[in-house]
């Protein structure tokens, strides 16, 4: 396969000035990737400090509720700061220390992101500076204030939708601004080579933690794995190791907000058209002069225009399938989970979790659906219940 | 010889670049005949897209008000055409890769040929990517114009061997817009490109005043001037006609 394509999809387009800088983090994450000492002390991060491997959990009660499939739940919200962003965080700004650089940026929606690069900004002793859409840091109030306890600079993106879509944009026009000793620590499986690849590599452990904790638990592989998708990194994280089990199912969720017919949804695989945005070939969210859509949804986690480039070939190959996932249908199973099995996903995750609830109670009993529960739902308890019409501020 | 190369042979090249759409078509195609007027060798006719990542406030502004508007790329080629006997200058299109794709990469060159515009410059579409484009500019014979950076280095011979019409030479880090003072060795840069092709070289990014126009001419056959002008624009909205005809004129006397 060509460098950095996925199919049709993926490349580099960035400008020219940032073009020596992804080539040179290209050539350092080669190195490093097969650095014995490199791989030692992640590894000694994932499990001191996020709390590798995360629990697969089978949710019984759950299961014998929907009367279906049984279904585990992988646990990337118990992980340190409380989602799979911290996967990626750890490794990204581990290679940032061992390229010399002294200063991280980052994007972040719901704030998931930033909060798990602050974090390990923190601990490892890089500089951090993070943007986020004004509409996200009112929507995620806490989140901001939580980065900011960190030690990060949080910037509120005006420009645009003032959400994921600009806080992307604007982090990479900080980039393009100082590029010598700063690394964009990106925070999904997008953007241009080598991102995708190397997100996913990192993201990757989901999967392969999976595939040894069912072995063990089940002695098989599942008959279905669900992740939900915005830029798609907990669901590559948890699909990529199966990809060649073509007994499992890959099942992504993206946020279908009102409505997939609605024009405030987020739905790029149900509704976008193959462009060239974020550096990458991909499908998009799009007019038909190639004006990129405002996209809505409940999510701010889910609210982006596109989909990484791998999970654009994964769907032109018939690999994965990708669902929408209305608000409604994510708030209620939000409100499943916490009473059923005592768990509060992530208003993303919950993506995941309504496409469970669907499609457990039409498999056998002897199936098995892994659900990756990506993060905690602490951050949207408040959203919620201003859904639900009560009154509640952070 | 085409009308790129033509125009770096008026003395020193003076590049300036209008959000097409901004405030509004009438006021753009006035713009187009009066920059041309004024002495303009080449126009850059910037196609407002909605997430221009390589600009700076000033046109990140203009282009979702011009987009606000309800300006096309339809409608802008068509406004082009439309005046293209009126305008002596040359014409390039700055847009991003987005919405020549969408539109279709060959239907686009196709217009562009059409309506008399010679060259394209899309700054996210690198040397390594440059075969999104190449093959359907050289059907119809519109140039790809080819930028380096103040980072791009070892890559500067490898993308001036290549390069078509004129090389664009980003003169700072970061994103367009105006700057008080411009720190790269440009001259440095435009050593290396010559070394290698005998193709013209403008210098662009942060320039706005005529003694930066005329610093940076002594070391490049042209200068590129976009934040600058759209800001006039800005200010004087439909009456920014005489404003920016004035400037572009100060700006031409200035490194002739």
């Amino acid at each position: 396969m060509e460098k950095g394509k996925f199919g049709i999809h993926g490349g580099q387009f960035v400008p020219e000035t940032l073009m020596n800088a992804v080539n040179e983090l290209e050539e350092a994450y080669n190195h490093y990737k097969n650095d014995p000492e490199f791989i030692a002390e992640l590894d000694t991060l994932m499990r001191e400090y996020a709390g590798r491997p995360s629990l697969l959990y089978y949710a019984e009660k759950m299961t014998k509720d929907l009367g279906g499939a049984k279904i585990y739940l992988k646990r990337e919200d118990l992980n340190h700061t409380g989602a799979h962003k911290v996967n990626n965080c750890l490794g990204q700004c581990l290679l940032a220390k061992k390229m010399g650089k002294k200063r991280v940026i980052a994007e972040t929606g719901a704030g998931q992101h930033g909060v798990a690069t602050a974090t390990v900004a923190a601990l490892l002793g890089l500089e951090c500076e993070i943007f986020m859409g004004k509409e996200d840091t009112i929507r995620q109030a806490l989140n901001v204030y939580r980065m900011k306890l960190l030690g990060a600079k949080v910037n509120a993106v005006e420009t645009g939708t003032m959400t994921l879509k600009d806080a992307v944009n604007e982090a990479m026009r900080e980039w393009t601004n100082r590029v010598d000793d700063t690394l964009y620590v990106l925070g999904s499986v997008m953007g241009p080579h080598p991102f995708p690849t190397i997100v996913r590599d990192f993201q990757s452990v989901i999967s392969k933690e999976i595939k040894s904790q069912i072995m063990e638990k089940e002695g098989r592989l599942p008959d279905a794995v669900i992740a939900c998708v915005g830029g798609g990194s907990n669901a590559i994280g948890a699909f990529y190791e199966f990809i060649g089990d073509e007994g499992v199912k890959l099942i992504g969720c993206e946020a279908a907000g009102l409505g997939v017919d609605n024009p405030k949804n987020a739905a790029t695989m149900a509704n976008g058209t193959l462009g060239i945005f974020h550096g990458m070939k991909s499908y998009f969210c799009q007019n038909e002069y190639g004006q990129i859509a405002p996209v809505y949804s409940i999510s701010a986690g889910l609210d982006y225009p596109g989909v990484g480039p791998e999970h654009a070939n994964l769907k032109d190959i018939g690999r994965a399938e990708y669902v929408p996932i209305t608000d409604e249908e994510a708030v209620q199973a939000f409100e499943y989970l916490s009473k059923t099995e005592g768990i509060i996903p992530a208003i993303e995750s919950s993506h995941a979790v309504a496409q469970c609830i669907k499609l457990a109670p039409t498999m056998d009993k002897d199936k098995i659906i892994v659900v990756n529960l990506s993060g905690r739902g602490d951050k949207d308890v408040a959203a919620i219940a201003r859904y639900r019409g009560e009154d509640i501020y952070e | 010889m085409n009308d790129i190369k033509k125009a770096f042979e008026n003395g020193k090249a003076f590049i300036p670049f209008v959000t097409a759409g901004y405030p509004d078509l009438e006021t753009t195609e006035k713009l187009l005949i009066g920059m041309s007027e004024s002495g303009a060798d080449i126009i850059e006719i910037g196609i407002p897209f909605s997430d221009p990542i390589a600009e700076g406030v000033v046109i990140q502004e203009a282009d979702l008000q011009a987009l606000k508007g309800g300006v096309t790329t339809d409608k802008i080629f068509d406004m082009v055409k439309s005046i293209r006997p009126q305008i002596k200058s040359a014409l390039a299109v700055m847009t991003y890769m987005n919405p020549i794709f969408v539109y279709g990469t060959e239907r686009f060159m196709q217009k562009c040929s059409e309506c008399g515009i010679s060259a394209v410059i899309v700054p996210d579409v690198p040397f390594e990517e440059k075969e999104e484009l190449q093959p359907y500019c050289d059907k119809f014979g519109i140039d790809v114009i080819s930028l380096i950076a103040p980072t791009s280095h070892d890559r500067i011979k490898t993308i001036a061997k290549e390069a078509q019409g004129f090389v664009y030479c980003v003169s700072s880090l970061g994103v367009t817009g105006v700057r008080k003072e411009i720190t790269t060795n440009v001259g440095e840069m435009v050593d290396l490109v010559k070394s290698v092709n005998d193709v013209p070289c403008a210098i662009g990014f942060g320039i706005s005043t005529p003694e930066q126009a005329k610093k940076m001419a002594e070391y490049a056959d042209g200068v590129i001037v976009g934040s600058a002008i759209v800001k006039i624009v800005g200010k004087y909205g439909r009456d920014s006609l005489e404003p920016v005809c004035e400037y572009v004129k100060s700006m031409k006397d200035a490194i002739r």
